[in-house]
């Protein structure tokens, strides 16, 4: 057959094109199943139905958690943006002792299973006789988030030319009055980027939540209490694929800024995964 | 000429960890002058240049500004504006917007800022660009609306660094003329850091030799070119011929020089080095346009040696020969001007050199 | 404090600026991440006896956590199931990270992007999907049958080690992509021409140029894939069955229901010191590999 020729002779393409596939295949399901028109998710496919959808608006629980999950969202994302501002920039501009011991540490959370880093804020909650509330899920998301940010922004920093500073200082501005003026408006796709990525990454965050959270959960805590109920299924991937969307959505807007933000500097936009290091 | 320097720098020492940039520095640059720092990559030229700008303090040693001391004043609050070698313009704002950028924190109401932002773009000829982004200017476009930001601002000192060293050469040569006659008609006092000799000679009033991290010499462009302190001076300036020669005391303090390349001539009292030792003479130097080469027999010059053309390198409007000289191992360049009815010397032709007294340069 | 000052003063201006700076960041760390860790080390030197916690200086959880074969089973098991994850993941990324890296001429960055638009999902939700796809009902054995592939749905796919694999060789497929993908980029393309223009074959270039400098790639790549797994349980809760369960699940149950906080800190800390060690192998395993490849 022709086509068993042309597969083995081009067999990297082959086997990219099934691993792809293998990639996409849950991620299809999600649609797939959030409009078929059965309780049961299996082959074959009973017909179309939007009732999935229908179900999720009258929820009133589900609308908690999202709301609980766009308050911890968007705090968390405001939050290790700050911090992730002030790291990448003492980075990329200033040497200080312990420079590498410290900037390892704040990326630390990259590396640890989330396991431990949920476990042992509990710990240290337990001990200090804190309460699981949603602060305490946003004390932990942003411990996590801080790592992305400072990845992003740092890469924003260092195409920020040094000159522009002394510049603008030469020209009579004070140190507050170049960061509103030159530095902030340069860094700030990288900013927007920050921000949604981390909303991002704490909107599907499940591990810290479980753990941390208190009478309010989040969503994918909620999603977590509703995996026991098979009649609910559906819904989930209504639910699923609604995220799916939204998170693709932000990403892709997060993209765009920092395609703009390395233009405006004059640099190639197609270079470089973006937040991937 | 007893008025205060407009910018007096006196016993500066600069170090980064333990490499020294600076090695006491001494120097006074008069108001209104065009000033160039000029010597080879790592000299120090540029660190000096931030110093008097601000954005970096000597470890040792003053900055005096207009009479004011410098010390621990920021380079936001000094009465310097520099333009940089990158140029700096901000890649968000308009033209306008950069150029008045320095305005904003002074009181000026929008029109006075307007009018003022127009004026130094009509001086730089950028007349009308006012509402350009900056990453649709040319790479001399943007040297100009650093040069604006700059005047603009009103500054009694114009710092610039290697300005013109990222523009091709005939726009280069161009600026050159350009930011002369600018630096003229302003009166604001220029200070210029470049590594292009020719450069320096073209636009400057007076130029600051720097080898690592100190002053070789400071003096007009003439002087510089035609009485060098030392070899290395002579050598960095244009093109010099270094034959060695004895002297010996002669009359009225005057210099009998013996060059074995050349022959033998008196130099007199007022051409001789202040206190240069006789004895102390192993090497002068001859610029390449102080040799002649005697084409016909009835040309005479001052003095006259031999020699034989080796090689000939032809310019356009000159013609740069290697000549042989007697008793002389290296290759002597002797240039020539290409005039109407002019043959170019072959290869192998003897020839008769014409020099003088006055082609003599001795260094201290 | 005073002293604190007195040295902070003495540093450089650029120096005190840069300290400034990156200290909400650094206190943050220390807040959230150095104490709740120190406090694990100290829980796990403590007792909890139902509610009460006894703080008195104890090396019972550890001895618990090394000698009762549950927990050694877990552990070991864990560990066994890291590696594997992480072989056939990286072993499965690496040829796609060269189809990026070499096939691909025109937009990669595109490519990239498209990989990893299916893990933009909650992590949840991609294991639970994979739960759906694999069970016996699910979609891959009603899909199988409904095309006559097969006559019974197959049993060896979910609740085991095999799902276990599966799911998270899907999870962790970017992060591991990724690495390689990076490593792989930056090796010189004329090195390989260079290595053919001198005779050597695609399969020879491949294996004496290719592989040994695209190792820190692999390296990173096999380190990033088996660390979080051990700590993962999400997974194994969902698809592992009994026989997929990892210490993982035991340390949250002891968080949880056993109510022996202490010695889920000395399980997890043990894992940890565990995970770090084997890591430290493969990383040097890796520099050694790289030195002899130079």
């Amino acid at each position: 057959m022709r086509l068993t020729r042309f597969l083995s002779k081009n067999w990297l393409l082959s086997y990219a094109s099934l691993y792809v596939a293998f990639l996409y295949a849950p991620v299809i399901l999600l649609p797939l199943f959030a409009f078929n028109d059965s309780t049961i998710i299996a082959f074959p496919i009973k017909g179309f139905t939007t009732k999935w959808f229908t179900v999720l608006f009258e929820s009133t629980a589900l609308h908690q958690a999202v709301k609980n999950s766009m308050i911890v969202g968007v705090v968390t994302a405001v939050l290790s943006t700050i911090l992730g501002t002030c790291a990448a920039r003492a980075m990329v501009r200033f040497g200080f002792p312990l420079k590498r011991g410290i900037v390892s540490f704040i990326m630390l959370p990259l590396v640890l299973p989330e396991i431990i880093v949920a476990v042992a804020l509990l710990v240290l909650l337990m001990q200090l006789g804190f309460s699981l509330s949603i602060w305490t899920v946003i004390g932990g998301h942003v411990l996590i988030c801080v790592p992305f940010s400072v990845a992003i922004l740092s890469s924003a920093f260092q195409g920020l030319d040094r000159n522009l500073e002394e510049a603008s200082l030469d020209l009579g501005e004070t140190g507050f009055g170049t960061f509103r003026r030159v530095i902030f408006p340069l860094i700030l796709p990288g900013v927007i980027s920050s921000l949604l990525i981390t909303f991002t990454i704490s909107l599907d965050e499940f591990s810290i939540a479980f753990f941390l959270t208190g009478t309010e959960v989040t969503l994918p805590v909620y999603i977590w209490s509703q995996l026991r109920f098979p009649a609910k299924l559906p819904s989930v991937m209504a639910l699923g694929t609604i995220l799916l969307v939204l998170s693709v959505l932000l990403l892709v807007l997060g993209e765009w800024f920092r395609r703009r933000s390395a233009k405006q500097q004059g640099l190639d936009p197609a270079s470089g995964g973006g937040f991937m290091r | 000429m007893t008025q205060t320097p407009i910018i007096d720098i006196s016993d500066v020492h600069k170090s980064f960890g333990k490499i020294e940039a600076l090695k006491g520095v001494n120097l006074k640059i008069e108001e209104g002058e065009f000033f160039s720092l000029l010597g080879p990559s790592g000299c120090g030229k540029t660190t000096l240049l931030r110093m008097i700008a601000g954005f970096e303090e000597p470890t040792s040693g003053a900055v005096v500004i207009g009479g004011e001391p410098m010390m621990g004043i920021p380079a936001n609050k000094r009465p310097t504006n520099m333009v940089f070698q990158s140029y700096a313009i901000f890649p968000h704002l308009s033209v306008t917007d950069n150029v008045g950028y320095g305005l904003a924190k002074k009181k000026m109401s929008r029109a006075e800022i307007a009018e003022e932002v127009n004026t130094a773009l009509a001086m730089v000829d950028l007349d009308g660009y006012g509402d350009r982004s900056a990453h649709e200017l040319s790479g001399g476009q943007r040297q100009r609306v650093a040069l604006a930001r700059a005047l603009v601002m009103k500054p009694r000192v114009v710092l610039l660094d290697e300005p013109l060293s990222a523009l091709d050469k005939k726009l280069r040569e161009q600026m050159q003329i350009e930011l002369r006659e600018l630096q003229q008609s302003v009166g604001i006092t220029f200070i210029l850091v470049t590594h292009d000799q020719e450069e320096a000679l073209i636009m400057s009033d007076r130029i600051a030799v720097l080898f690592e991290g100190e002053i070789a010499q400071v003096a007009s462009p003439q002087t510089l070119y035609r009485h060098p302190v030392n070899e290395r001076v002579a050598s960095f300036i244009g093109v010099m011929n270094f034959l060695t020669a004895q002297a010996s005391e002669g009359a009225k303090g005057g210099l009998e020089l013996t060059i074995p390349a050349l022959g033998s001539v008196t130099i007199d009292h007022g051409a001789r080095p202040e206190g240069l030792a006789a004895a102390s003479i192993d090497r002068i130097g001859v610029r390449t346009e102080m040799l002649t080469i005697l084409f016909d027999e009835s040309d005479r010059a001052e003095c006259e040696s031999e020699g034989v053309v080796v090689g000939a390198s032809y310019y356009g409007d000159m013609t740069y020969y290697s000549v042989q000289l007697p008793e002389t191992e290296e290759l002597t360049t002797v240039s020539m001007r290409n005039t109407a009815g002019r043959l170019i010397v072959a290869s192998g032709t003897n020839v008769r050199i014409g020099w003088g007294a006055d082609s003599i340069v001795l260094f201290s | 404090m005073s002293k604190v000052r007195g040295v902070f003063l003495l540093l450089g201006r650029e120096e005190r600026q840069g300290l400034t700076l990156i200290s909400p960041p650094l206190l943050y760390a220390l807040i959230m991440l150095a104490a709740p860790l120190a406090m694990v080390v100290t829980f796990s030197f403590w007792s909890q006896n139902y509610l009460d916690l006894d703080t008195t200086i104890t090396l019972k959880n550890y001895k618990e956590a090394w000698e009762r074969p549950i927990y050694r089973v877990l552990i070991l098991r864990s560990l066994n199931i890291s590696i594997m994850v992480t072989l056939v993941t990286v072993l499965l990324a690496f040829p796609m990270a060269y189809f990026l890296s070499f096939r691909v001429k025109k937009n990669k960055a595109l490519w990239l992007f498209l990989i990893t638009i299916p893990f933009w999902t909650s992590y949840l939700l991609r294991v639970f999907l994979w739960k759906v796809i694999l069970g016996y009902n699910g979609v891959l054995n009603s899909a199988l049958m409904w095309l006559g592939i097969i006559d019974e749905p197959m049993t060896f796919i979910l609740y085991n080690l095999n799902a276990v694999v599966i799911t998270l060789a899907h999870a962790w497929a970017p992060f591991a992509i990724l690495p390689i993908f990076v490593s792989l980029e930056r090796i010189d393309r004329s090195l390989l021409e260079a290595a053919e223009d001198l005779g050597d074959g695609p399969f020879r270039r491949f294996f004496r140029v290719t592989l040994p400098l695209a190792m820190p790639g692999v390296i990173a790549s096999t380190l990033i894939v088996m660390i979080p797994t051990v700590g993962d349980f999400i997974t194994p809760k969902l698809v592992g069955g009994t026989d997929g369960l990892m210490i993982s699940n035991m340390i949250q149950i002891q968080f949880g229901k056993a109510n022996n906080a202490p010695l889920g800190a000395a399980l997890a800390i043990t894992s940890m010191i565990i995970v770090g060690s084997v890591s430290l192998v493969i990383f040097m395993a890796g520099r050694w590999f790289r030195g002899r490849a130079q």
